[in-house]
């Protein structure tokens, strides 16, 4: 079973369905089939072959969606990569990765021809909506509508389903972006999974708010495709209004969320006045919530049913808590998901009976199969299991079990912060905070934050003779990172607090 | 009112890179097609603009024909101090 297999079948036995509705643009499996193998057979002519990477640098749009099954038609391996995404880190991207083809959109002109001149893997880029003919870094581009009147014949090429499907960038403790692998299988046995225990139909339509780049966002897809559903996808966040005004029109019946995304809509004063009878189902992943914040998602959408539910990329998912189970532990993300295995193990890594705090080891198909060319990063988490050959996954999150093996988040053993739902790793954002003339030392936290989770939080200490303003500090930060990465406070200091051996010690810092 | 336009261009300017050009966006254009600002910068920008003005902004207002463009911004501020 591959990947794309699904959305292939019911492009053939119900071609006219509604798979995609992106705005005023409605898609069905027949279109988009035939748009995937036009894009796939473009790639092709253009030397793409059976396992190259194809980076996907795009919003949520149909041709974010047409690129992620163009490229595992082809034989490809997909690389979604977050659209906020700034030139430097798109270059380390792209080079890290080899990738040979890049999808993107002219509106990321001034970014591409930065990170492109710098990529020499690169071998085709094709651009959305492009205003003009002029060569991106010396490349011409291919234009997205040209590539899909290709009449190049595709070859199928002879993919199993141990071949990779995607990449998945995941930023570390290092402040250097790793590169998920996941197989074919990997990804059909995550789908397959959760898409069973959350009872997806395929009459229901999902509204996918998030990124195509977050394996949340991109699995919303994949999920979609496996039960034939109708995919509902909303390129921002920024008018919350609007989500809702979507919901209703479309008759959404499924909505995935983070907790801001959930505080978002729960602090519309008018949030009463919208008709969401047809919302069946609502999703959190990415960071907890709060009891307070469960129980008032309960009672805005009262004919819905909650998933609270808990993963990595590393794995995609890990477990959900039957919502049964809301009134009796609401704060446990549950005991795992079909066809997998959870434990907890101490620091030696022996096995813990139910009632313990450990590290939570994941072993399944859903498993990745390491970094991408980071074997030494990739032996911390993946060890050898107790079949010769499989790999069991070890989290870096701390558990507790109760008496039945529910599982409650503990805290993370790295410092990795969570804020909006999305990785913000304190090096990445201090890598770029010493960017800056006069910057002598930077450390970098997460603060609680009512609606954000976690607010990233850069402390500095100034050589002699400089000064800037908070604004100025995250005006930096903002063209070098992600924008849920860049601080949303900033305080100066004259010295970081220390530990015995010289090192910043973040314990002091709040 | 030109001076709401040069106002929130300042804004942008002193608070977002997003898009890396800096402030170098035309009137019409999108904040959100031309990656200038994103979910939480408007929310931002939603503050800056009720305090400026004195105005209140209702959940119902924030939508992009008010607020995502430095045109659309000027006509809903007019709008909005004309009551």
């Amino acid at each position: 079973m591959l990947l794309h297999q699904w959305f292939e079948r019911h492009a053939r036995q119900t071609p006219d369905k509604v798979a995609l509705i992106c705005e005023e643009s409605v898609y069905t499996y027949g279109e988009l089939d035939r748009q995937a193998t036009r894009l796939a057979a473009a790639l092709q002519a253009h030397s793409i072959e059976r396992g190259d990477r194809v980076a996907i640098f795009l919003e949520n749009c149909v041709e974010a969606v047409v690129g992620v099954f163009a490229a595992l038609k082809a034989g490809a391996v997909f690389m979604p990569i977050n659209a906020q995404t700034k030139a430097d880190k798109l270059t380390y991207l792209l080079n890290d990765s080899g990738a040979r083809a890049l999808l993107s959109h002219s509106t990321f002109t001034e970014t591409l021809e930065k990170a492109v001149a710098r990529s020499a893997d690169i071998a085709v880029l094709i651009i959305v909506d492009p205003k003009d003919t002029a060569p991106i870094a010396g490349k011409t581009p291919v234009p997205f509508s040209a590539a899909l009147e290709s009449t190049a014949e595709l070859q199928t090429p002879p993919t199993i389903d141990q071949d990779l499907a995607s990449i998945i960038y995941t930023s570390g403790s290092t402040g250097e972006p790793k590169g998920v692998m996941v197989t074919h299988l990997n990804m059909v046995s995550a789908a397959r999974s959760i898409s069973t225990y959350l009872g997806l139909r395929h009459d229901d339509i999902i509204l996918n708010v998030l990124p195509i780049a977050f394996d949340y966002g991109l699995y919303q897809v994949l999920m979609s495709s496996r039960v034939g559903a109708t995919l509902v996808l909303q390129r921002s966040l920024a008018f919350p209004v609007k989500v809702l005004e979507t919901m209703v029109r479309r008759n959404v019946t499924v909505l995935p969320g983070v907790p801001t995304v959930f505080s978002m809509l729960l602090n519309l004063s008018s949030l009463g006045s919208y008709d969401l009878r047809h919302l069946r189902m609502v999703t959190n992943t990415a960071a907890a919530l709060s009891e307070a914040q469960i129980n008032a998602i309960r009672a805005a959408f009262p004919q819905a049913t909650l998933f609270s539910m808990y993963g990595l990329t590393e794995c995609k998912r890990v477990s959900y808590l039957p919502p049964d189970q809301l009134d009796v532990r609401p704060m446990s993300v549950g005991r795992g998901m079909p066809n997998e295995e959870v434990f907890l193990v101490d620091e030696n890594g022996a096995r813990l009976p139910n009632g313990s705090v450990g590290e939570l080891v994941v072993r399944g198909s859903n498993v990745m199969r390491g970094y991408w060319r980071k074997p030494e990063q990739t032996a911390e988490r993946l060890k050898p299991g107790a079949l010769p050959g499989e790999m069991y996954l070890h989290t870096g999150d701390i558990f507790r079990t109760d008496a039945e093996g529910y599982l409650y988040f503990v805290g993370r053993r790295d410092d990795i912060i969570k804020s909006r739902g999305e990785k913000v790793s304190p090096r990445e954002v201090e890598n770029v905070l010493h960017g800056i003339e006069g910057v002598l030392e930077a450390a970098v936290i997460g603060v609680p934050d009512l609606v954000l989770g976690q607010a990233v939080k850069a402390w500095l200490v100034l050589k002699s003779g400089y000064s800037y303003s908070e604004r100025d500090i995250i005006r930096h930060c903002l063209a070098h990172l992600e924008s849920f990465m860049a601080p949303k406070y900033v305080a100066f200091t004259d010295a970081l607090p220390r530990t015995d051996t010289g090192k910043i010690s973040k314990r002091g810092l709040t | 009112m030109q001076d709401v336009k040069k106002t929130v261009r300042q804004y942008i300017a002193d608070n977002f890179l997003m898009g890396e050009s800096g402030a170098a966006f035309g009137d019409e254009q999108s904040f959100l097609d031309h990656h200038i600002i994103d979910s939480t910068g408007f929310i931002e920008l939603v503050t800056f603009l009720e305090s400026h003005y004195g105005i209140q902004i209702k959940d119902e207002e924030m939508i992009p024909e008010n607020l995502d463009s430095l045109a659309n911004i000027d006509r809903f501020i007019a709008a909005k101090q004309a009551k």
